[in-house]
């Protein structure tokens, strides 16, 4: 192992001796020993090389490299009017705001029908609710597999915590903002996220990462996902941090008997991403549809990992990624199935299509299907194109220009992705937002 | 009196990948003509259409095109259309996730827009596409399908004529609109064609078979054969075509003195 590799192991263990002497002298126990394991098995597995099978296509030394701080809390004061450009018009929400990594109250809006629900940052969940949180903080992402899940875990303290009681029917999606601001030195931050969704309830949850600045900083970030029985979710990951962030993510959810997860991935900030998308169907008659978009640009790297694993019968799985690389960009998808013994008639299918609008822009893509059970029906395929000139002339020929034709197929290709998401104000927000990468920053209505 | 032709096709040579398909290719359309071009496979009528219509992978290495007295090959594609030149593809391209009537009302405002007209209201679009819809028999389902996606053939060639209508060109190419279609379709195609016909538009109508000529009567036929025009006249040509086949130009032409020699 070379010395950088060391030190930069060695930082995160020294940080986290501080990190554990200063604030904790009020958190359970439980929780302390969480982390203490976490930090362990973190400098047992160390970072992750191209050696590794599932870090094949992603090289973290640019992370390894960084010499990141762990962000602090000296609160750093912005005016929530710096956050209006980001937000999407029209979205009627409940919204908990976390700046660098830390709930922010003055930021925040929560309406007056919370009543019926939890919604609270997990810090002061762990004051409030700690039985509940000691069930299932940190009981299904395993830090066991995976170096920078160790990390957060070890470094959790704050993030977003929502409970959705038995029956309670949301209507107004929950949105958790993670602003990350002006830091003067590279800082990372370890958001941890917990949500429980209790039999027959449904919700929307909608996490959004921002940065306000261009700055080097490296989210870390873990969201757990329990689901009851019947219930059914709608959850969205959308990462558009500074071109210079780091964004390494992990969400995982537990599946009840007959539940259902829409998991909606769309990707375009950051140097590096990482996004790691691990669903168990524990319970019968499961169904979980996994949509993603990756538009990786100039050096943008974007690797997104699936970890789909079948623990039950008759539950269906969907993996539906669209990715549209251009510049000199490198996309990845790694598509794992897994069909434990028992989950006969499990139907999982997987496609993942690519758009490359450059020669420069490359994309490795693979399926990966372990499949332990024999009825079963599983399915993948992958296809990797470039813009299709006849379509573009056939535009052209009819008067639209150049630049409008291509924008129109690629909003048609990454419309397969957007039109599956169905909260309007995102969906439109987002093809706003494709549409002025596509348009070299002109808005949708003058292209169009 | 000399009229200025609206199109003029001068001594056109063209290349695709180092082939010569066009070897001299002269024609004059004036408006309110019908002009058609028959002639045997492969023998250059389709890169015909698709020069005109502006398809940068063929290569014009000699000759020149003037269109309203414009060097056309000077001009991008979507200005050809601007300028009211719209060619019907042989082959319609299908572009998944473009919506059927999301493309024409693009394609009306960008061309009203270059015209330097506001772009249309959409209660009058919407008129306008049910009236157009109406002479080609399109249904509400194809106007919403994504273009061409899923259409059958005769389905894609009414899209083309129902496109032809709505853009209301000055010079329309149609590049055999009428292969593959049962009659009904043909007629349906036919008439939409004739309900255009007028004194300021022409057309150009490729066309492998006579039996279209029998709806949409010439002005003029002109067979091309190997890249070049080898004899034209008026629409009694298509019937003696039809009668004594290609082979009977084709070795016509072998007889004849080249032109130039
Ligand atoms: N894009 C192309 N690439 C290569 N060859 C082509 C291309 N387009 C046409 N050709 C060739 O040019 C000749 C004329 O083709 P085309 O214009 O389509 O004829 P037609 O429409 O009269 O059947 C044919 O030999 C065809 O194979
Ligand atoms: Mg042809």
């Amino acid at each position: 192992m070379n010395n950088i590799v060391m030190q930069s192991k060695e930082s995160y263990l020294e940080g986290f001796e501080h990190f554990e002497k200063d604030s904790l002298v009020n958190d359970p126990t439980w929780l302390r020993s969480i982390r203490r394991a976490a930090i362990s098995r973190f400098s047992e597995l160390g970072f992750p090389t191209i050696q590794d099978e599932d870090w094949r296509f992603t090289n973290v030394g640019p992370i390894v490299r960084t010499p990141f701080q762990l962000a602090q809390n000296g609160r750093i004061e912005i005016d929530s009017r710096e956050l209006e450009r980001f937000t999407f018009p029209g979205l009627e929400c409940n919204r908990l705001v976390f700046l660098n990594g830390q709930y922010s109250p003055e930021l925040s809006s929560i309406g007056s029908r919370v009543d019926v629900l939890k919604l609270d940052s997990l810090a002061h969940a762990l004051m409030l609710d700690g039985d509940l949180l000691d069930e299932h903080l940190a009981r299904y992402a395993d830090f066991q597999r995976d170096a920078f899940l160790a990390l957060n875990t070890a470094f959790m303290k704050d993030g977003a915590f929502v409970y959705i009681p038995k029956g309670a029917v949301l209507k107004e999606p929950i949105y958790l903002l993670f602003v990350s601001s002006a830091n003067a030195s590279p800082t990372v931050t370890h958001p941890r996220n917990l949500i429980l969704l209790e039999d027959n309830s449904q919700a929307t949850i909608i996490e959004d990462y921002i940065s306000l600045a261009d700055d080097v900083y490296f989210s870390n970030a873990v969201t757990e996902v329990v689901v009851g029985q019947n219930s059914v979710l709608s959850h969205y990951i959308i990462e558009r941090e500074s071109k210079k962030a780091f964004n390494i993510s992990t969400i995982r959810f537990q599946q009840s008997r007959s539940s259902n997860v829409t998991f909606h991935s769309v990707l375009l900030g950051g140097a590096l991403v990482r996004s790691n998308v691990h669903p168990v169907m524990v319970g019968e008659g499961s169904e979980c549809i996994i949509n993603g978009l990756f538009m990786p640009t100039g050096r943008q790297h974007m690797d997104n990992y699936m970890r789909v694993e079948h623990a039950s019968p008759h539950c269906d799985s969907r993996q539906l990624y669209k990715g549209i690389l251009d510049g000199r960009s490198h996309g990845v998808f790694h598509g794992r199935i897994i069909v434990h013994k028992n989950a006969q008639k499990t139907d999982a299918k997987q496609t993942n299509k690519n758009l490359l609008l450059s020669n420069e822009a490359q994309i490795d893509t693979k399926p990966q299907l372990e499949i332990y059970a024999d009825d079963v029906k599983c399915t993948h395929g992958a296809t990797i194109g470039q813009m299709d000139q006849n379509a573009i002339f056939y535009l052209r020929s009819r008067g639209i220009s150049e630049d409008t034709s291509r924008v129109l197929l690629l909003l048609a290709f990454a419309g397969e992705s957007l039109q599956r998401m169905k909260v309007e104000p995102i969906r439109r927000g987002l093809e706003e937002i494709v549409t002025q990468r596509f348009a070299q920053g002109k808005p949708l209505d003058s292209v169009l | 009196m000399l009229k200025k032709p609206m199109l003029e096709i001068r001594n056109l040579h063209v290349k695709v990948n180092d082939q010569e398909i066009l070897n001299g290719v002269d024609l004059k359309v004036n408006a309110g003509e019908v002009h058609s071009i028959m002639g045997p496979n492969g023998s250059g009528k389709s890169t015909l259409a698709q020069v005109l219509a502006g398809r940068d992978t063929y290569e014009v290495t000699e000759g020149e095109i003037i269109y309203q007295g414009k060097n056309l090959l000077e001009i991008k594609p979507e200005e050809r259309a601007c300028m009211g030149i719209f060619m019907a593809f042989q082959y319609p391209v299908e572009i998944l996730g473009v919506n059927n009537t999301y493309l024409l009302r693009t394609a009306l405002n960008a061309q009203r827009k270059f015209r330097g007209l506001e772009p249309m209201k959409p209660v009058e679009f919407a008129k306008l596409l049910k009236e157009k819809a109406k002479i080609v028999q399109m249904s509400d389902d194809l106007l919403q399908r994504s273009v061409n996606e899923g259409f059958s053939g005769g389905e894609k060639k009414r899209n083309e004529i129902f496109q032809m209508a709505v853009l209301e060109p000055t010079l329309g190419i149609l590049d055999e609109t009428d292969s593959g279609l049962d009659i009904d379709a043909l007629k349906i195609v036919a008439n939409g064609v004739n309900a255009m016909r007028s004194k300021e538009r022409a057309f150009i109508v490729i066309t492998h078979y006579q039996r279209l000529l029998n709806y949409i009567v010439p002005d003029y036929v002109h067979v091309l054969v190997d890249g070049k025009i080898v004899k034209s006249g008026g629409k009694e040509l298509a019937f003696e075509l039809e009668s004594k086949g290609y082979t009977w130009i084709e070795e016509e032409d072998r007889t004849a003195i080249p032109a130039n020699a």
